[in-house]
């Protein structure tokens, strides 16, 4: 039988509004990495952290690092708070979509100036 | 009938990972949205202030943990693993065909798979994994709050569908690129016998 617990009505949405923002700012310093490396053989050369797969070991493990630490962060400074979530939530958006236009190959040159 | 190593673990990245992945993320959208408006059956709490945290069925806590398994399975397995192979440097006079993004690189009507395709697809396809960890985390640790706001439940199908997006752009991708300069290569195993 499934147990069924009564809790508040409005329960804080800060721990749910941490993950959400985290999730966005990290796709968008992916899409910031994934550009900047493509960009700056200096950079690319110190994200070659496995040879065999190049620049782009350093890219995803950088932003993962920084995806997780963001929402460690935020966790803990949301965690019993109840938030504005529609503004957390567009700006979490905003940088998802940053994020994703970021990744798409003309827009990155564009950037560069290619 | 045979396949090679790198066909092998190609098809395990992409078919198996990736495609199950895929499909996983896809039922989680239909979840998602059937769950959207919920169930008023328990109006008489909500109107004294509590609301019902019905936690998610163990069918469902599986089934997010595994499709966020093979998201992650996907993604690392495709670049520790099949990207290495896709990128390696040819020697001189080396026969391309074992070399992928060589090959495609090599012709100008080709150039574009690897320039606009491959390069894409290796970045956008981390954000679906992101995504997806976010949509399981939330419908499994915060299903209250999730029932409890219209927001989160908008905010929340809004990032899974993005990571269905950018599964599927990774996934068209990889596969399109694939039949056009397959990964191939390594030992050989027989998967059935000769009809002949």
């Amino acid at each position: 039988m499934t147990e069924i617990k009564l809790v508040p009505q409005n329960p804080a949405n800060g721990p749910i509004a941490a993950a959400v923002l985290a999730c966005g700012i990290g796709c968008f310093l992916l899409g910031v990495l994934a550009v900047a490396a493509d960009g700056s053989k200096s950079l690319a050369a110190a994200l070659n952290f496995y040879h065999p797969t190049g620049p782009l070991s350093g890219v995803t493990s950088v932003a993962i690092a920084l995806w997780l630490i963001c929402w460690t962060v935020l966790a803990a400074r949301w965690r019993n708070k109840t938030l504005a979530f529609a503004r957390v939530s567009a700006f979490a958006f905003l940088f998802l979509a940053l994020g994703l236009l970021l990744t798409f190959p003309p827009f990155g040159d564009l950037f560069l100036g290619r | 009938m045979e396949v090679t190593q790198r066909e092998l673990v190609t098809m395990i990245h992409g078919m198996l990972f990736g495609g199950f992945f895929l499909l996983a993320l896809f039922g989680a959208l239909v979840l998602l949205l059937d769950r959207f408006n919920p169930d008023r059956s328990n109006s008489d709490r909500i109107a004294v202030g509590i609301s019902p945290a019905q936690p998610a069925p163990r069918w469902q806590t599986l089934y997010l943990i595994a499709m966020v398994a093979a998201g992650w399975a996907a993604v690392l397995s495709g670049a520790t693993i099949v990207y290495p192979w896709y990128r390696a440097v040819a020697p001189a006079g080396a026969d391309l065909a074992l070399y992928p993004q060589r090959l495609l690189m090599s012709h100008p009507t080709t150039a574009g798979w690897h320039n606009f395709g491959m390069e894409w697809k290796e970045h956008v396809a981390w954000i679906a994994p992101m995504a997806g960890t976010m949509v399981a985390w939330v419908l499994l640790k915060h299903r209250a709050a999730w029932n409890a706001h219209r927001a989160v439940r908008t905010t929340v199908l809004g990032f899974a569908a993005v990571a269905f997006l950018a599964a599927m752009i990774a996934g068209g991708w990889g596969a399109m690129i694939n039949k056009k300069a397959p990964v191939q290569g390594g030992q050989s195993y027989q998967l059935m016998g000769s009809t002949k």
